[in-house]
Order: C-alpha cells, then structure tokens, then sequence
C-alpha cells in the first residue's frame, strides 16, 4: 500500500514538473498560421495605413494613383476577355469520352477558385487549381496541358472570372498540411539567387518601394488576381509562370511549375490573402 | 454572327463625346521573324482608320507597322446622345471590318 501512494506521488511530481517544464520552454512549438496571418495583416496594414484591406487585392494600382488611372483605362477594354472566352470553350468541350471539365468540377458555377490549394490528405499533397485541371484532363484520356501559359491560363481564368468576389479561403486542416504550409514559408523567407532575395525581401520588407522604374507590389493580395495579362508578356500567364520569372530576376533557377516547391509556396502565400476576395483574372504592366 | 474585332465606348458629357475603341490585329511590321522557320513574318498592319458620326466624317487615321499589336485609338468630338457612330479599318493585306454603335 505505502509503495504505491509513494509511487503514485512521485508520478504526480513528474507530471507537474514536465508541465511546468514545456510552458517555461514553449520555443520549440513554431507560430500558427492563424497567427502568422494575424502578425502579416497588421505588418501591411502599419506600413500603407491609407490602403483600406481590400484595396490590396490591386497590387501596385493601390499605391500610386498615377499608375492606377492608366490601369483602370486598360480595363475599359480588359486584355484576358478573350482568354476567359478561350476558357470557356476549353471547359465546355467535351472530352473524347464525351464527359466534360464540369464533371470533375461540378460546383464550378458557384465559383470554385476561392478554395484553392487545398491539401488532400489522401495523396499528402497541395491541390492547385491548374493541377486538378490537368488531373481532369488525364483522368478522361486526354493529355495534360503544359504549366504556365495558353489553355491552361485560360480555363483557370475562366474558372477565376466564376469567382470574382469570392473571399480566399485555404485551410490549414491538420499537422501535415501545416508541414506543407511551413515548407511554402520557408521559401518564401528563404534568400535564394546570385542576387541572394527572399521573396520577402521585395514584397515584404521593400514593398512600395522602386525597383528601376516600377513599384515592387505588397505580398498581401498578391495572388488574388492571378491567372494574370501581363504585358510584359503580351498574354496570360498563370501564378507558377509569375513564381519562375521572379526566380530567374534573382538569378536563381527556377523550380519546375506545379512541382512541390511552387505548390507549397501558393499553398502559403495564398494562406496569407485569406479574407481577400478574388479578382481575377487581372491586368498587370 | 462572326464576332468584330473592334471594341467600342462610346459616351457624351458635356456635348463633347469621348469615343473609345480596341481593334484586335496582329499590326506585324514585315521585319519580324518566324522562330521555328527563320523566315520573316509578312507585314498585316492597319493602313486607314475611319469614324463617321451620322454620316458626317469625324476622323481618318493613316497607320503604319510603327502601331503596336491590338492598338487602343480613343477620340473626341462635338457631338450628342444617340448619334450614330461607325468606325471601318482596312489594312495592307486587303482585310477590312467595321462596326456601328450609338452614342451613350
């Protein structure tokens, strides 16, 4: 009897010490999304006080008035409305099994783009919306398109034009989405390239600044508008084609569209627009 | 109905109309070449731009290879709600369209 009220107390001390021990010691336990995105509202919202939240969803068109007024005269006459036409035949043609790209996204006129990535628990793996489409696409036989540019662009401005308004709203649901999610934050810290720049560098700590003659856009509201016209491009491209071009301008090597590198990295960087709606497709310089 | 490639806005304010319009064409210089092929691209460009307000000529355009792809032409003239406006395009390779529209 005595041996185990003596074990049962020193149980008991153990137990306290331990708790006591991981609340003096709470480093290891890395932040939350929620706080990551609480801590990444306040910092833009301290730095363009004047930017009302939603207005961040039009990049550098929220910051400097003259930019904007030449902006919204191209949108009189938008350059990617013949690319969400494009997108919607391409959505609507039937596949050779006779099924079309509704059947795998059957909520599609509800919107659907909003609640892209996801993680699929069952595959482990970051869903984007222009990776489902070629999912779709291979699933019925047909071949996939390439990343970056042409129908692929299309269909997802289509789809995004379905979802204008829409607020952004990607889930971190569980511990191995969050390792994914830590993944993209990383990269998106991380400095890479001979120029040696974290995305961060440009788009958080430099946002609003000069970069040669343009404006380096705040990362808040940044993929809110993608697939985007840039003309810079002449055309659309998606968001992975946006993420490569940035690698090359630091001068590091771009890592492959649609790969586990640029998923992560949307799966984050879209994580921190959540709120924001969509307004996409877009015209950019 | 084949669709036009021309796009246009046309409003009045203060008895001026400002009138807006994107024609859609490749305005290939004739200099370019193909990537693949190495051969050069044959100049199509717009060569005349003509605006009509009810009838009356408001403006003619005399383009070269020197305009940019798709170009943006806007304008204004004296004018009022319901005036029936007509913009035509030719270019070198002896394409034409034209489009007719009213005045907001």
């Amino acid at each position: 009897m005595e041996e185990h009220s003596v074990k049962a107390k020193l149980s008991a001390i153990a137990a306290a010490l331990m708790v006591s021990l991981s609340m003096a010691f709470p480093a290891a336990v890395m932040a939350s999304p929620e706080d990551d995105l609480k801590a990444f509202r306040e910092y833009f919202k301290k730095r363009f006080p004047n930017v009302p939240f939603e207005d961040f969803v039009n990049g550098v068109y929220a910051l400097d008035p003259a930019a904007r007024e030449q902006w919204e005269a191209i949108e009189e006459f938008p350059p990617y409305e013949i690319n969400i036409e494009k997108g919607k035949d391409l959505f609507h043609k039937p596949f050779k099994n006779g099924k079309t790209m509704a059947s795998c996204f059957p909520d599609y006129k509800q919107g659907i783009k909003q609640n892209y990535p996801y993680f699929d628990t069952k595959s482990g793996k970051v869903k984007t919306l222009e990776l489902e489409i070629n999912e779709c696409r291979e699933k019925n036989g047909e071949k996939p398109f390439p990343w970056g540019k042409g129908p692929i662009a299309d269909v997802s401005a289509y789809l995004a034009y379905l979802s204008r308004g829409k607020k952004i709203d990607v889930k971190v649901p569980n511990k191995a989405a969050e390792a994914e999610y830590d993944k993209g934050k990383h990269f998106f810290y991380a400095k890479r390239g001979q120029l040696n720049l974290a995305c961060a560098d440009c788009h958080v700590y430099y946002a609003g600044y000069h970069i040669r003659a343009d404006l380096l856009s705040p990362a808040l509201g940044q993929v809110t508008h993608f697939p985007v016209y840039r003309s810079k491009w002449g055309g659309l491209g998606t968001l992975h084609r946006r993420y490569s071009g940035c690698n090359k301008q630091v001068r590091a090597k771009p890592f492959p569209m649609q790969g586990p590198e640029y998923r992560a990295l949307e799966y984050f960087h879209t994580y921190m627009s959540n709120g924001l709606p969509i307004n996409g497709p877009g015209a950019r310089k | 109905m084949a669709k036009s490639t021309i796009k246009i806005r046309a409003k009045e304010k203060g008895g001026v109309v400002t009138v807006k319009m994107l024609i859609s064409h490749p305005m290939e210089t004739g200099t370019r070449k193909d990537k693949k092929t190495g051969k050069l691209i044959p100049a199509h460009y717009i060569t005349e731009v003509d605006a009509e307000a009810n009838g009356e000529k408001k403006l003619t355009a005399y383009w070269s290879g020197g305009i940019s792809k798709n170009p943006y032409l806007s304008f204004k003239y004296d004018g009022k709600k319901g005036d029936k406006l007509k913009i035509s395009w030719q270019d070198n390779q002896g394409q034409s369209d034209s489009l007719e529209t009213t005045v907001k």
